[in-house]
């Protein structure tokens, strides 16, 4: 059965978090929210789980730090230990502190870099990926939030989205498949 | 108001008392001869480092190096260190305390001069640990004059046998330092330090009282002014200050960076004992308007503090490991090789664990996770001041014993006494300051 969706257009992004936490309590489905700009407090009054980026970021951070080690173990210990300006190439802890610099780096940049990649892989974002834009104005100075009708009566929905302040309100086929 | 509980005070005098008897052991049981240290060092006496004296001609000690060979001049120079342990342990922890009172008072200009939101409802807590920087002034005041007056030798280069051209001690390079290095001038500086810091925290605590009572921002305007130019008077002193009353242990090394080392560590205790405070006196339900996010705000601070202080504790062992002169280099190598742990366990202490303790958000907001971790920072700070100041005065012959605990706990006692005892003479809240309202209400 192809649903229908409600888009209501807000101009306030006040109006827009009372009007969620509404729809919320009423049990209605928020698809999604299209925003100009972070809306501080939005994502919780939708519910949405916490990110789980920043522990991917830790993760990859030990990545680097491993490969800085295990890069220079085998560089300047294992493979040529040569004496370079009378550094002790013996084991790898007697020359760490001329190490550290680069473990550090390479630590940040792994967790930096695969931490966005990570970001970009997760939230779909790609070049030359087609903009999912439902009204162009969103992206200046409107919100808006999409409603899934299910089995509700969409009479009933609309009028009560335009009781929580919405300026538009336009009945929309849901073209996604979930 | 805030009450002081019967209980906190016996418990803060007895940890005085008990402390106190720690320290006039540690004085009695140094040795007053030579004689002594052989008995000591036959029965292979407590310190636990009876084996260790084959390395003590260390480099350092300037004009010691040739004689520390002969047996005599030997057992000559473990007296000295000896004799210098009860007077390096009371040093040590008596500096430790009153930094964390020097940098909770720069902790809290830094908040009025950049206005911040978050943080007045903690004035009053920083203002009551600040309340232990007159005390602790005066306790260091004193040893110092101690010190110059010859009560004691921690600070080698006070002895006037090293600038006397005539004399065999004579020390070229102590005595090329001596414009700066010289006590009355050492003095001198010391009062302005002291004077300086004691005249801000005096000045920004009547205000800051007077405020509460004010009409108009006149009072909050007077404390900004104040602190923007204790800032600047603060940051040029505090420099000086740990050349003066740590550098100058070891008078023949030098390291740029040491002002800002010393600073690093400081904050990063300060602000744990403000936390730890806190979160003290909000667990007895004494400080209504503070929540979990200002002891998260207070728990990134002592994670971002704990990284700086690494930071310029690695920048300064690292160059001077890198580049190996040899002038620099014997600061460290007696760290290393005579301590060894404490040396690289703070580092674990300061550093690791704090690090892994406190990177994760939620865990900030923790109460007891800030606590255990503020513990093993403060503890580890107090290694930290140790190796900058034992390495010099005992060398070799150092040991956590009996003088170091007894002073650790004399202090903290005191601390503790002093800084809730001045708790309890103003309101907990700072009624009128233009950003309360916003710290009341601050969440992250």
């Amino acid at each position: 059965m192809a649903s229908k969706v409600i888009h209501a257009i807000y101009n306030d992004d006040d109006i827009l978090l009372n009007a969620v936490k509404k729809v919320r309590d009423e049990h209605y489905h928020i698809e999604e929210v299209y925003t100009p700009f972070p809306v501080h407090g939005l994502e919780k009054a939708m519910g949405l789980a916490d990110t789980r980026i920043a522990i991917t970021s830790f993760l990859y951070g030990l990545v680097g730090l491993s490969v800085a080690i295990i890069m220079m173990n085998y560089i300047m210990i294992q493979d040529w230990p040569q004496d370079i300006g009378g550094k002790p190439s013996f084991s790898y802890i007697e020359n760490m502190p001329a190490f550290v610099p680069i473990m550090f780096e390479m630590t940040v940049f792994f967790a930096a870099h695969l931490m966005v990649i990570t970001f970009y892989m997760r939230s779909k974002l790609w070049p030359f990926k087609k903009a999912e834009n439902p009204d162009v104005r969103t992206t200046d100075d409107h919100f808006l939030m999409v409603v899934d009708t299910g089995n509700h009566d969409i009479e009933q929905v609309s009028s009560f989205l335009s009781s929580t302040g919405a300026l538009e309100i336009s009945i929309h086929e849901n073209d996604e498949d979930h | 108001m805030y009450t002081l509980p019967n209980k906190l005070k016996l418990f803060a005098i007895i940890f005085m008392v008990v402390g106190a008897v720690g320290i006039v052991s540690g004085f009695l049981m140094a040795p007053k001869t030579t004689s002594e240290v052989k008995e000591m060092m036959v029965d292979g006496h407590g310190d636990g480092h009876g084996g260790d004296h084959a390395v003590v001609d260390e480099s350092h000690n300037g004009g010691h190096g040739e004689e520390a060979h002969d047996d005599e001049a030997h057992y000559e120079h473990v007296l000295h260190q000896l004799q210098n342990r009860p007077w390096s342990a009371l040093y040590v922890a008596s500096f430790f305390f009153f930094m964390i009172a020097l940098g909770t008072l720069a902790f809290y200009a830094i908040q009025y001069a950049a206005q911040a939101g978050w943080s007045p409802v903690l004035f009053r807590v920083m203002e009551g640990i600040t309340a232990y920087l007159p005390v602790a002034s005066v306790i260091i005041l004193v040893l110092l004059l101690l010190s110059a007056f010859h009560v004691n030798h921690i600070f080698h280069w006070m002895d006037p046998e090293l600038v006397n051209p005539e004399s065999d001690h004579y020390d070229k390079l102590i005595a090329g330092k001596s414009s700066f290095l010289n006590v009355p001038f050492f003095l001198i500086r010391a009062l302005i330090f002291l004077g300086g810091w004691n005249l801000y925290r005096w000045v920004s605590r009547r205000n800051s009282l007077r405020d509460d009572n004010a009409e108009d921002n006149r009072w909050f305007k007077k404390n900004f002014k104040a602190s923007a130019i204790f800032l600047v008077f603060f940051i040029v002193t505090e420099s000086m200050m740990s050349w003066d009353w740590i550098m100058s242990f070891d008078p023949h090394w030098f390291s740029t960076l040491f002002g800002w080392y010393v600073f690093a560590g400081m904050m990063v205790s300060a602000i744990t004992v403000i936390a730890m405070v806190t979160i003290v006196l909000k667990s007895q339900g004494y400080l209504e308007h503070v929540n979990d996010s200002h002891i998260h705000d207070l728990a990134k601070y002592m994670f971002g503090f704990s990284i700086f202080w690494t930071y310029l504790w690695f920048s300064q062992f690292m160059l001077i490991w890198y580049s190996n002169i040899p002038e620099e280099v014997t600061y460290f190598v007696t760290r290393i090789e005579d301590y060894n742990l404490p040396f690289f366990g703070m580092v674990v202490m300061n550093f690791v664990f704090p690090v892994l303790m406190l990177m994760n958000s939620d865990y900030k907001r923790v109460n007891w996770f800030v606590i255990l971790t503020g513990i093993v920072i403060l503890v580890g700070h107090y290694i930290d001041v140790f190796n900058m100041v034992m390495p010099a005065t005992v060398g070799a012959s150092w040991f956590i014993g009996l003088p170091e605990i007894g002073a650790i706990m004399f202090f903290f006692g005191l601390f503790v006494l002093v800084v809730f005892t001045a708790l309890t003479k103003a309101p907990l809240l700072a009624k009128r300051n233009p950003f309360i309202k916003e710290s009341k209400h601050f969440h992250y």
